[in-house]
């Protein structure tokens, strides 16, 4: 369990130079060689105290660098790969940011007016003198915002690491892995389960699904975690059998039954669990009964260390895991007066059990009456052929807007002898009509190759 | 397939597909009388902007909207021409 005041570094040393293994794409380094080396070199002196910005473009980098800087550097923005240059120079006015942390990768835009560059190696220099911590960092993670200027969330180690406290370390170590990138807030979690329990393998941008899942399977991962379109199109390689894990864990996005009906079946010798998180609210829970939604006996109770309550159809949250602010002089609240953070995530009860349903900002208004592509998506979704699908509104000038489906369907649906396309799509409006409201049925559904995810591996939703 | 027969064949497959009784189609039928609701009409409208690649209530200039099937099937025609 973190101490007050303790780096991470310290913590990760607190019982002997760590043996955990943090592996990329093409290196890797067993953790108790930060005892003596440094992806910084000597350079990392000159960022204490600092605003820093980790604009490193490898993913391995970037995890060194946070490991050394955390008790170092004043504050670290994390920086996604992705992040287009147009949002940097408010990105560095916001941040404060006079110091920053590269590689061949980075874009030139994240330098600008820095007084500082530091380069990060993913091949380790000695250290100028041992590590020594000098006081808590403010780490700030971007949100992933589908379009705009991504929000600057401001989080504590303590913070960040909440979800582990009292967690004791696993006795045998265990191997963690995700297809998230770890400076987005799922990932940075299971970067530091991994540095916690064990050994974690980085994902790397643009590598093909199977690649990963090779190294995956190679370095004998037992938890590896994902978004459900993360999920899906590892479902979809035909490569996801290489790997058997012991715990399979989706976030990020809503996880319908099919989709993890589908994991079980993949994974039969693994607990398949689905986690509520957000950047600001943190990690709120965990299910791990294989069932969609959560139990509604979670909602209201007190004394734990997360609340969960239902305002206005919508889930909010208060846990020493959220976000302290949003930086920036602009900026609104990041938490109400009584402590709870507002995820946006409407809930619906049905049977004791609350259900995701759908963001409260992307409902589509078909002639007045409100439907949430989630809802819809998770019947369509149900269909055995489905792997997955996208519901988006089409202008219309008689509604306003009606519904229409994108599917994907699974492998074996290319195969000679399934229905043709018109049977499939006529089932699928059955199946909607069976438990959806007419104008929730979608008016047009079409199969297309695949359904756009974004570098957070979430669908890329049309704005509503 | 002319327009009419496009436009017929829309009405039939959509009042099936919306469980709606449609009324025989004739020029005379009153669209409100069709047995047809606003969100079938939609879907109408959006299946016939598919498949005659235009959509006359989208238009830049506003039309007189259709009072009987007649009217609707005519504003379709002129716009395809």
């Amino acid at each position: 369990m973190l101490n007050e005041g303790q780096s991470l570094w310290d913590f990760l040393a607190a019982g002997g130079p760590p043996v955990g293994r943090l592996r990329g794409a093409r290196h890797e380094f067993v953790l108790g060689d930060l005892a003596g080396g440094s992806c910084l070199g000597r350079d990392l002196e000159q960022l204490r105290g600092r605003s820093v910005l980790v604009a490193a473009h490898d993913q391995l980098s970037a995890a060194l660098a946070l490991i050394e800087l955390d008790g170092v550097a004043q504050r670290m923005v994390l920086c996604t790969p992705d992040l287009a240059d147009e949002h940097f120079p408010a990105l560095i006015r916001t941040a404060g940011a006079d110091a920053c942390v590269v590689d061949g990768g980075t874009s030139a835009a994240a330098t600008v007016g820095m007084k500082t560059i530091v380069t990060a190696s993913p091949r380790l220099q000695p250290q100028a003198a041992a590590r020594r911590s000098s006081g808590s960092t403010e780490w700030v993670l971007l949100t992933s915002g589908t379009t705009g200027a991504p929000k600057l969330v401001l989080h504590t180690l303590a913070s960040l690491m909440s979800a582990l406290a009292g967690a004791a370390r696993p006795p045998q170590p265990l191997v963690w892995s995700t297809f998230y990138d770890i400076r987005r807030y799922g990932g940075l979690q299971i970067f530091l389960r991994g540095l916690h329990a064990g050994s974690l393998v980085l994902s790397e941008a643009k590598e093909p699904v199977e690649d990963f899942l090779k190294r995956v399977a190679v370095a004998d991962v037992t938890h590896i975690s994902g978004t459900p379109s993360h999920w899906r199109k590892a479902l979809m390689s035909g490569a996801a059998g290489r790997i058997a894990p012991r715990y399979v864990r989706l976030s990020g996005e809503l996880a319908d039954q099919a989709i993890l009906d589908s994991l079980k079946a993949t994974f039969p010798q693994a607990t398949v669990a689905h986690a509520f998180a957000s950047t600001e609210a943190g990690v709120a829970f965990e299910v791990r009964d294989g069932r969609a939604g959560f139990p509604e006996e979670w909602l209201g109770a007190r004394g734990g260390r997360v609340e969960l309550r239902v305002t206005h159809e919508t889930l909010q949250i208060r846990s020493p895991g959220a976000a302290q602010r949003y930086l920036g002089d602009e900026a609104e609240p990041l938490r109400q007066p009584d402590g709870f953070v507002d995820t946006g995530d409407r809930i619906e009860l049905r049977e004791g059990r609350c259900y995701f349903a759908g963001r409260r900002g992307g409902v589509i208004n078909v002639g007045g009456q409100k439907v949430y592509p989630e809802e819809v998506e998770a019947v369509i979704n149900t269909h055995p052929r489905v792997r997955m699908s996208l519901v988006k509104a089409r202008r219309n000038a008689i509604t306003g807007a009606i519904v229409t489906a994108d599917v994907v369907l699974t492998g074996e649906s290319a195969d000679p002898g399934q229905p043709s396309v018109p049977v499939l799509t006529r089932e699928l409006t059955e199946l909607c009509k069976a438990s959806l409201a007419a104008h929730k049925v979608p008016a047009m559904i079409r199969v297309v190759p695949s359904i756009e995810v974004s570098p957070a591996g979430k669908l890329v939703r049309p704005r509503a | 397939m002319s327009v009419r027969s496009t436009i017929t064949s829309q009405f039939q497959q959509v009042a099936v597909e919306q469980d709606r009784a449609l009324s025989p189609l004739s020029d005379e039928l009153k669209l409100v009388q069709s047995g047809l609701d606003s969100l079938s009409f939609a879907i109408i409208v959006a299946r016939l902007e598919d498949s005659l690649g235009v959509d006359p209530f989208n238009a830049a200039e506003a039309v007189d909207f259709p009072v009987t099937f007649g009217d609707f099937v005519r504003l379709y025609e002129n716009f395809v021409k």
